[in-house]
């Protein structure tokens, strides 16, 4: 099992090294990858000396202050997406759950609109205002959603999806109504709602890539627990597992990760949805494995996809969302199609 | 010594009643039949036995101790359940399914150890499921299901096992092994068994002493003899039977 779960991730870990170059040398500017490793090399202390300055100042600027975030900025979003969807799906035994569909994603993004739309300040206390607002969001969507599907203690599984329908369209509206009101570009706004990693913010990215690997490490220290719960609520207890206790954990750091995603991303669908079923094919239902390499692959997926976006018709692009759904959907259908 | 209580118990699903200041008292040892008609409420008792489901009023005793007050772990160390059937979602495979019942033994920070592996290879050869440890647990017939379920049970390694059924989706030879596995495991591990079947003979062949509930109250208990008589089963069952030999025929 164990080395199972070795190989697994070194395979991971191999492709994703290959698709971080790729999104790094990819783009409006094709950059050679000679020169790219010269750029980077060039920012280690120690190596700055040895290499002679062969490329222009404009180089080395897209490299580091454009590419290499959005390639960094597309790993976490692809990660803590597609690992936020692997834990609903175990939590609620549904194949068919992911944060975007159960309005958690459309929560975050209340939140994270109200702030961004309205003439509130970034930052407060030195803390960026967005992801918090993003979470406060998403836990309400949850509670909603959740508490909506909770009657008599149970909770339905239809009632759950249905609800997480139906906050998602309710929140869907609240936002569009937040635009309207709003005196700010409508074209930018429509691209965040369909998820996008063009984004100004990556002056984000160093306070929330911590907090998406504590989240994220701490979620998978439940993943035997989460496997025990993913075959059944009622055996997890005869087995040991403080069920209620952490499946009400679960969801609340669930929440948080993909409110973190929501915060810098938009609304990318489709890659929490897909990514933990094609892990869940190649490396098994066990979340000891499926979590680390649906991170890796969600990371991987999302580089690839955000790199295509904007390569195709550069030097304009495509919101990053309409790229995974397009890729995401048919190939979903596909994977369905043939398992039955 | 006394392994297990249940004292004064009371349960509802909301209006109503499922179970009525139910008084159960099991010894170390013990191997107790369950059986009463459709909807007594012997599943709903059984779940309470293993904190599955929390009385309304009354409690549950293990060694003396409120199972709800003990450690979840402990509790599962020591009680294990194997349900009716179970619908898994996830392909996990047999071996996987078994592995879970050593969760209450393995720490969360590490991985199965050699122990583990070997508790678990033991149990899917006794429950003889070893065969198709590599298969999807969905791929399987709901009677290997249940042998599957039973080897879990038993990877739990419990001084306690309560068996929901065990043998209703079985076919006769494995219904025969199956209970001559716990016969085996009660008299010589001394491991407590309370099973609840649908099958009074099989229930009155392998149970030292039977519990007979009506409408969520316990209507009698003690030794075969005594509880399956021609009378009783027309009271419980409305059914006339023939006793042949210890054995009931409608």
């Amino acid at each position: 099992m164990k080395n199972k779960f070795k190989t697994y991730l070194l395979l991971g870990l191999v492709l994703l090294a290959a698709s971080i170059f790729l999104g790094i040398f990819i783009g409006g500017v094709a950059i050679e990858p000679g020169q790219a490793l010269k750029v980077m090399l060039s920012k280690i202390p120690g190596f700055k000396a040895s290499i002679p300055v062969t490329w222009e100042e404009n180089i080395s600027d897209i490299l580091l202050k454009v590419r290499i975030p959005r390639v960094l900025l597309a790993l976490l979003v692809g990660a803590a997406l597609s690992v936020s969807g692997a834990v609903f799906q175990g939590l609620l035994k549904n194949p068919l759950a992911d944060p975007y569909l159960l309005g958690v994603s459309s929560g975050a993004a209340l939140g994270a609109s109200i702030i961004i739309l309205t003439s509130l300040p970034f930052f407060f206390l030195g803390l960026p205002v967005v992801p918090f607002a993003a979470f406060a969001g998403a836990l309400l969507s949850m509670f909603l959603v959740y508490g909506l599907a909770r009657t008599k203690g149970k909770i339905s599984l239809h009632t759950l999806l249905l609800s997480g329908v139906i906050i998602n369209f309710s929140f869907s509206a609240l936002i569009m109504l937040i635009i309207t009101l709003s005196n700010k570009g409508l074209a930018e706004v429509v691209i965040w709602m369909m998820g996008t990693l063009n984004n100004t913010n990556y002056d984000l990215l160093p306070y929330i890539t911590p907090v998406a690997v504590i989240l994220m490490l701490v979620i998978y220290m439940f993943s035997n627990d989460l496997n025990v719960i993913a075959v059944g609520e009622e055996t997890a207890v005869f087995l040991g597992v403080k069920t209620e206790k952490v499946k009400k954990l679960l969801f609340v750091l669930t929440s948080m990760l993909t409110a973190l995603a929501v915060s810098v991303s938009g609304l990318i669908g489709f890659v929490g949805l897909i990514i933990p079923h094609i892990a869940r094919m190649i490396v098994g239902p066990d979340h000891r494995i499926l979590i680390p390499f649906s991170a890796l692959l969600g990371g991987i997926f999302l580089i690839l996809s955000d790199t295509l976006c904007r390569s195709i018709i550069a030097p304009s692009e495509i919101p990053t969302g309409v790229v995974t759904a397009i890729l995401g959907g048919p190939f979903f259908l596909y994977l369905l199609k043939r398992k039955k | 010594m006394k392994i297990l209580e249940a004292k004064n118990i009371t349960f509802g699903y909301g209006e109503k009643q499922v179970l009525n200041n139910i008084d159960l008292s099991v010894e170390e040892a013990d191997f107790i039949g369950i059986i009463g008609p459709n909807g007594s409420g012997k599943t709903t008792l059984l779940k309470m036995l293993c904190r599955g489901l929390k009385p309304e009023s009354g409690q549950v005793l293990f060694k003396g101790k409120d199972i709800f007050k003990l450690e979840t772990r402990f509790v599962a160390k020591n009680i294990a359940m194997v349900p009716q059937d179970e619908t898994i979602i996830f392909p996990f495979t047999v071996f996987e399914i078994v592995m879970m019942g050593r969760s209450p033994y393995i720490n969360r920070f590490s991985w199965e150890k050699k122990e583990d592996l070997d508790i678990v290879a033991s149990a899917m050869k006794l429950a003889d499921v070893a065969r198709f440890k590599d298969r999807n647990i969905d791929e399987l017939s709901s009677g290997e299901r249940q042998r599957v379920f039973i080897a879990r049970a038993l990877a739990q390694m419990p001084k306690v096992l309560l068996l929901d059924e065990p043998t209703s989706h079985l076919d006769i030879n494995h219904q025969y092994d199956i209970l001559e596995l716990v016969r085996k495991l009660n008299q010589n591990v001394k491991i407590t068994v309370i099973m609840i079947s649908h099958d009074i003979n099989l229930a009155s062949k392998y149970s030292g002493k039977l519990v007979l509930l009506k409408k969520g109250r316990i209507y009698t208990e003690g030794p075969a003899k005594k509880v399956i008589t021609k009378k009783i089963i027309k009271e419980v069952y409305g059914v006339n039977v023939k006793l042949l030999k210890g054995s009931v025929l409608l």
